[in-house]
């Protein structure tokens, strides 16, 4: 019996992400007295993970599972989670997870519960706080299931370090050719830039900034911080910016530690997408914006005489605190 | 083609989030209902497989009949016929076991839903039916072809896409992309007449119980006031200093 937690990696490198799952997973296994195991697919260095309280590490190494895909991960993390006789399984909310986690719930008749923000307030009965309504609120809920799989909200519970063994251990799933009936043809992925999914920071343009060739200014505050770059929707409606930089509702949830957004006047369907950011700061010249009743600070005044003063300012801030 | 859109009837975005009975309850008092967002990009696009290439479409929702306006607009939007699963909605996987059992007993080749509903924000129906059902799965899918039993999709991943070929049976999460906002149709008038006869079925639940169950909602802490600064000198020191994010 232990907590099982899967471990996501990119190029041989774990995840934030993945050191956030298992410090959380750690928290669990302390309140129920059992192990941390963690699983990872063609990983990163493994003693890492010990880091942060995993116990013990499968490490599947499989050519075949280089690239992503759902079903033959999800097949690999029920058979690592069933050999450890696991009642909770963790996984993190990247893309790929939230992809694989229902297949998972499936394959061990488990109880699934997303976007989870804190330790399970008690193990047995097993309830856990996650947010609904698209952080609007949380809702407490109690699994009935035998297996639970828990769902981390990203940037909620945090990296802790939690020294432990980290002892690994090899683990060869069987895996059938049905588990790649999904075949992945390519992947194509811009490797030099910040996603807005692994972003501490993310900054944002609005309609406020009257075009496509203004965004130069935002893409040097985004260099400055180490930020990723976003838009709300009427901008990729637009076309002023790709479809994949949208945040709100239909667009990408943004649960950063810093949201600037500039010239986003702030309708429901855009705070909604963006409200589990920690640190909201709004620049505009409308007073009246909706975002200044969501943001913790704000800047009255216009985008094209402020943001080039605060590239400035950031830039000199960096040259000092590196 | 038969196309199955799974349609999550959720309230409107601008919908005052309350809760009732000791907060256990979503108050539905003076909630506008709609269709899911992200099942409705799905809708549109089996409209598009309907027009072009001769399909099929039912809707189907799990739910009382108090949902049965919601997909009465699926069919004043274009699906032939709809199907109500009379069930309380609770939790994701219970739902998912209904809407399977709809599958198997309708053949579909494919099954459209949205990436996650804007109410319970799950993301796993889509998901679960496919693993119940033997179906392949495309998550946050954002282009969907299909050519005889093949279908070619892109998911958006984080920080990027990816294409997968598939055959059917499939089902996808659907999101904004696989139809743009722009196609969404509004109902006209003729298409509302005639909803009102296309048939909408309801069919009687199979066993499935709640895997979770939610004990209490909660709302968040209100918002402390904004602090307006002058000058970017102030704010640099506030996210610096007190806020501690750069």
């Amino acid at each position: 019996m232990s907590v099982v937690v899967y471990t996501e990696s990119e190029e041989g490198k774990f995840k934030k992400i993945a050191q956030e799952a298992v410090s959380y997973a750690k928290g669990i296994a302390d309140k129920m007295g059992t192990p941390v195991t963690a699983v990872t697919i063609n990983g990163g260095d493994t003693s890492e993970l010990g880091k942060y309280g995993a116990d013990k590490v499968l490490n599947v190494s499989n050519d075949k599972l280089d690239k992503f895909n759902a079903e033959a991960y999800a097949d690999a993390v029920a058979q690592a989670a069933k050999k450890e006789g696991a009642k909770v399984v963790v996984v993190s909310s990247s893309a790929n997870s939230k992809y694989m986690a229902p297949l998972l719930a499936v394959n061990l008749d488990a109880g699934y519960v997303p976007n989870v923000t804190e330790l399970p307030e008690s193990t047995e009965p097993f309830k856990v706080k996650h947010s609904v309504f698209t952080n609007k609120a949380f809702s407490i809920t109690e699994f009935k299931t035998d297996v639970k799989i828990v769902g981390l909200a990203k940037n909620a519970y945090g990296v802790k370090e939690n020294e432990a063994a980290g002892t690994a251990e090899d683990f060869a799933p069987e895996l059938s050719s049905e588990d790649f009936s999904v075949d992945v043809v390519s992947v194509d992925k811009a490797t030099d830039k910040v996603t807005i999914a692994d972003a501490e920071i993310v900054v944002s343009g609005g309609r406020g900034l009257k075009g496509p060739e203004n965004w130069e200014m935002i893409e040097e505050m985004a260099d400055i911080l180490g930020a990723a770059t976003a838009c709300s929707k009427p901008v990729s409606d637009m076309g002023w910016r790709p479809h994949s930089e949208h945040v709100g509702q239909t667009g990408k949830p943004v649960a950063a530690n810093l949201y600037i957004a500039i010239g986003i006047s702030g309708a429901i369907q855009h705070l909604a997408g963006i409200n589990a950011s920690k640190t909201k700061v709004v620049i505009n010249n409308d007073p009246e914006a909706p975002f200044f009743k969501n943001a913790d600070y704000g800047i009255v005044g216009d985008a094209f005489e402020i943001v080039p003063k605060l590239n400035e300012k950031l830039k000199e801030f960096k040259a000092q605190n590196g | 083609m038969k196309i199955l859109v799974c349609i999550s009837h959720v309230p409107d975005t601008t919908s005052k989030i309350n809760f009732t009975d000791n907060d256990t309850k979503f108050d539905t008092n003076g909630v506008q209902f709609v269709i899911n967002p992200n099942d409705e990009f799905g809708l549109t696009r089996a409209m598009w497989f309907k027009e072009k290439q001769g399909a099929t479409v039912h809707v189907v929702n799990v739910g009382g009949a108090e949902t049965e306006p919601t997909l009465r607009k699926a069919l004043a939007i274009g699906a032939d016929e709809a199907i109500r699963v009379d069930a309380e909605a609770t939790d994701g996987f219970s739902v998912a076991k209904q809407l399977a059992n709809v599958v198997k007993e309708g053949g579909y080749d494919l099954v459209l839903g949205g990436r996650e509903s804007i109410d319970y924000n799950g993301g796993m129906v889509p998901g679960m039916i496919a693993q119940l059902t033997g179906a392949n799965f495309v998550n946050t899918c954002i282009s969907l072809e299909i050519e005889g039993d093949t279908a070619t999709a892109i998911r958006e991943i984080d920080g990027g896409k990816e294409t997968v070929k598939a055959k059917l049976p499939l089902v996808v999460g659907g999101q904004k992309g696989i139809v743009e906002e722009s196609d969404l149709r509004i109902p006209n008038m003729r298409g509302i007449m005639q909803a009102r006869k296309k048939p909408l079925t309801v069919k009687d639940a199979v066993d499935a119980n709640a895997e979770t169950q939610t004990a209490q909602f909660e709302k968040p802490a209100p918002k402390g006031d904004i602090k307006l600064v002058e000058t970017v000198d102030e704010l640099v020191d506030l996210l610096h200093n007190e806020a501690k994010v750069i």
